[in-house]
C-alpha cells in the first residue's frame, strides 16, 4: 500500500513537471517563437484567437509569471487547451479526433509486440542454441536497430510496386464516412496494416532480447533444477517458474522501451499520414502551431503515465514481492 | 536483485588487466564486438579522410540530374544534380560527430547524476534521482521534437544539446544501481579507512571498476542518438545545408527518391544509418555478453559437462 502510494506520488510529480516544462519552454526560448507565431498568423485567423493565443502564452499581459502560471494550470486542467491555429478549431476537439487512431494503432502494436517478443523470447531461451534462438533473436536485434520510418518507407515502396492499390496513407479511405459497418472497419484495418507491421517490426526485437537474457539466467537458477528434478513437466516449468520470474524485468523495461515505441510511432504516423497525435504533433510543429504542440505533449505524457501505471499493476499482480512491500 | 548485481559486478574488479586491453581482448573474442568495431572504423575512416575516397564535391550542383549508377558517379545523382556517393562519404562526419559528442556528454552527465547520487546518498540521492527518474519516464522524442521546435533555426548545439538532457536518465539509472552496489565494498571501505578524499574514491576507486558498464551506457546512447538525430533530420528539424545522412534523407525524401525510381538516393544514408546505429548495438550486446558469463555462448560439447540434466532432457522429449 505504501508502495503504491510511493508510486502515484511519483505520477503527480512527474506530471506537474512536465505541466511546468510545458509552461517554461516557450517562455524561455531565445527570441520568442511565439511572437514569430503570430506575425505569421496574422489575418489568418480571427482576433480573438490571436488574443487566446496572447493570454495563453503571456504576451502583452501585465499578469505576473506566478498569476500566469497558475492561470495556466487552471486551464489545462478544465480541458481548455486554447484554440489551434492550423486547425482552426479548440485544441481539445482536434485531440478527441486524433487520439483513439494512435490508441488503436500504438496501443495494440505495442502490446502485441510485448506479448509476441515475451513469448518469442522464452521459447528461445528455453530451446537454447535451437533454431529459433539461433535465427530468430539476431534477425530482430539486426532489424531494431533499423530506424522505424526506414522499415516504413520500404514498405511503401514494395506496396507501390506490387499491389498499387494498397493504401499506404492516411488513417481510412479519404471521403469514406466512419461508422461501424463492416466496410469501413475492414478499410480501417487495411490502412492500419502497413503502419502497424511497421512498429510491430522494428519493436519486437527488444523484448525478444530482454526476454531470452533474463530467461537464460532465470533458467540457471536452483529451483528450476530443482523443479525439473521433481519431474514437473517441462511447459510447466517454462511458463509458471521460469518465465514468470523472468518477465518481471521486462515488465519494468516495459517503462523504458515505451518512449523508444512512442518516437518511432510518432514518426511512422508522419510517414503514413496517419491522423494520430504523433502526425498532428510533427504537423503543429512544422506551422508553430504551439497551443496544439502544448496540448498533444501532455496527453503523449499522461499516456505514458497511464501505461506506466497499468505495467505497474501487473509487476504486483505476478510480483508478490511487491504487494507486500518488502 | 542486489546479489545479481554484485555477483555481475565480480569479474570486472577481480581483474588486474588494463581497461584497454580487456576491451581489446573483448573484441577479439567475440564475434558480434568485431563486427560492430569493423564497421564502426570503416565509417571513421570515411569521416577523417573523406576527400581520399569520394573525389567528387558533394556540395556542387554540377551534374546531370537523376543519372544512374555509372564508373563517373557511382551511385548515381540526386534530382538537383548532386553526387550521391560523395554525399554519402561526407555525410558520415556530421552523423559520427554527433554520435560520438552526444554519446560522450551523456554518459558523462550520466556518471555525475548516477555515481554523485548513490556516492552522496541522503537527500542528495534523492534530489537526483526524482530529476533522473522524472526524465526517465517523459517520452524522449516528443520532448526532443518540442524543444526543437521552439528553435528557429536549428543547428548541431540545440540538438546535440537536447539529446544529452533527454539521453542521460537511462544510464544515469543503471549507475546508480552499480555504484550503490559497490558502496559497501571491502575496497572502498579500506579506501575511506585510510583516509582519502570522495573524489580520490569517486574516480580512482569507483569509475574504474565500472568501466565495462560506463561503456555500455555510452554505446547505447549513442546507437539511440544516431536514429533520434536521423529521424529529426529526416523530417526536416535539422538545417537542411548540413552534410549528414539524415539530411540526405530529408532531400530524398522531399524529391520523392523512391516514387521516382531513385532507391540508392533513399536506400544508401537509410543503410548507412542503420549500419552505425548497430555497430553501436552490436558492441554493446557483445560487452553485456563479456559482463554477464551466464549469457556467454555454451557450446554443444561443453553444455552436456556443465548441465547434463539439460541435454537429458532434451533427448527425451
Amino acid at each position: 500500500m505504501r508502495y503504491a502510494l510511493h508510486r502515484l506520488g511519483f505520477f503527480a510529480v512527474t506530471l506537474w513537471a512536465c505541466l511546468t516544462l510545458n509552461f517554461v519552454l516557450p517562455r524561455m526560448m531565445p527570441g520568442n517563437p511565439i511572437l514569430d507565431m503570430m506575425a505569421k498568423y496574422k489575418g489568418h485567423v480571427t482576433v480573438q484567437a490571436l488574443q487566446a493565443i496572447e493570454v495563453a502564452f503571456g504576451i502583452d499581459t501585465h499578469a505576473s509569471l506566478f498569476a500566469q502560471y497558475w492561470q495556466y494550470l487552471g486551464n489545462t486542467f478544465t480541458g481548455n487547451f486554447g484554440i489551434s491555429l492550423t486547425q482552426s478549431e479548440p485544441v481539445s476537439q482536434v485531440i478527441a479526433g486524433a487520439v483513439w487512431w494512435t490508441v488503436g494503432l500504438i496501443g495494440v502494436t505495442t502490446v502485441l509486440g510485448f506479448i509476441l517478443g515475451t513469448l518469442i523470447g522464452i521459447v528461445g531461451a528455453w530451446r537454447r542454441g535451437g533454431w529459433l534462438d539461433g535465427l530468430l533473436p539476431p534477425v530482430f536485434v539486426v532489424l531494431s536497430s533499423i530506424p522505424f520510418f526506414w522499415i516504413g518507407m520500404l514498405r511503401i515502396l514494395a506496396v507501390s510496386k506490387f499491389m498499387p492499390t494498397f493504401p499506404t496513407s492516411g488513417a481510412y479511405a479519404y471521403g469514406a464516412t466512419p461508422g461501424l459497418n463492416w466496410p469501413f472497419i475492414a478499410d480501417v484495418l487495411q490502412h492500419a496494416l502497413l503502419p502497424g507491421l511497421a512498429i510491430l517490426i522494428t519493436s519486437i526485437g527488444g523484448w525478444i532480447l530482454v526476454m531470452r537474457n533474463t530467461m537464460v539466467t532465470v533458467l540457471a537458477e536452483d529451483y528450476v533444477r530443482m523443479a525439473r528434478a521433481k519431474g514437473i513437466p517441462g511447459w510447466r516449468i517454462m511458463l509458471d517458474y521460469a518465465a514468470r520470474n523472468a518477465m518481471l524485468p521486462n515488465l519494468s523495461g516495459f517503462a523504458m522501451s515505451l518512449g523508444f515505441v512512442l518516437s518511432g510511432a510518432i514518426l511512422v504516423e508522419y510517414l503514413f499520414n496517419y491522423q494520430g497525435v504523433g502526425y498532428y504533433l510533427l504537423l503543429g510543429v512544422v506551422n508553430q502551431d504551439y497551443a496544439l504542440v502544448q496540448a498533444l505533449f501532455l496527453l503523449i505524457t499522461v499516456g505514458v503515465l497511464v501505461a506506466l501505471l497499468a505495467a505497474d499493476v501487473l509487476t504486483a499482480i505476478i510480483d508478490p514481492r511487491t504487494r507486500t512491500g518488502a | 536483485m542486489a546479489t545479481m548485481q554484485i555477483d555481475a559486478a565480480l569479474p570486472r574488479t577481480g581483474a588486474a588487466e588494463r581497461p584497454v586491453w580487456r576491451v581489446w581482448r573483448a573484441i577479439r573474442s567475440n564475434k558480434k564486438a568485431a563486427t560492430g568495431a569493423v564497421i564502426l572504423l570503416l565509417f571513421v575512416v570515411w569521416s577523417v579522410i573523406p576527400g581520399q575516397i569520394a573525389h567528387e564535391n558533394p556540395l556542387a550542383f554540377a551534374y546531370g540530374r537523376s543519372l544512374g549508377p555509372s564508373a563517373t558517379h557511382l551511385l548515381g545523382t540526386t534530382a538537383s544534380g548532386q553526387d550521391i556517393f560523395a554525399q554519402l562519404i561526407w555525410g558520415a562526419r556530421e552523423t559520427l560527430i554527433i554520435a560520438f559528442v552526444s554519446g560522450v556528454l551523456s554518459t558523462l552527465l550520466s556518471m555525475i547524476m548516477g555515481i554523485g547520487a548513490a556516492y552522496l546518498g541522503g537527500w542528495w540521492d534523492h534530489g537526483l534521482n526524482l530529476i533522473t527518474d522524472i526524465l526517465l519516464v517523459i517520452p524522449t522524442f516528443p520532448l526532443l521534437i518540442v524543444i526543437i521546435a521552439y528553435y528557429p533555426n536549428s543547428s548541431l548545439i540545440p540538438l546535440v544539446g537536447v539529446l544529452v538532457v533527454t539521453g542521460y536518465s537511462y544510464g544515469a539509472r543503471q549507475l546508480r544501481a552499480e555504484a550503490l552496489s559497490l558502496r559497501s565494498r571491502d575496497f572502498l571501505e579500506a579506501a575511506r579507512v585510510r583516509g582519502e578524499r570522495r573524489l580520490y574514491i569517486i574516480f580512482v576507486e569507483m569509475i574504474p571498476s565500472m568501466t565495462s558498464l560506463i561503456m555500455a551506457v555510452f554505446l547505447g546512447t549513442a546507437s539511440y542518438n544516431v536514429i533520434a538525430a536521423a529521424s529529426l533530420q529526416w523530417i526536416g528539424f535539422g538545417d537542411p545545408n548540413s552534410q549528414s545522412w539524415g539530411t540526405m534523407l530529408y532531400w530524398a525524401q522531399t524529391g520523392e527518391a523512391l516514387q521516382t525510381g531513385q532507391y540508392l538516393w533513399a536506400i544508401g544514408p537509410g543503410v548507412c544509418i542503420a549500419l552505425l546505429s548497430a555497430a553501436f548495438a552490436l558492441l554493446n550486446y557483445a560487452f553485456d555478453e563479456i559482463g554477464n558469463p551466464a549469457l556467454q555462448r555454451v557450446s554443444r560439447r561443453r553444455s552436456r559437462y556443465a548441465a547434463p540434466w539439460r541435454t537429458r532432457a532434451q533427448r527425451v522429449r
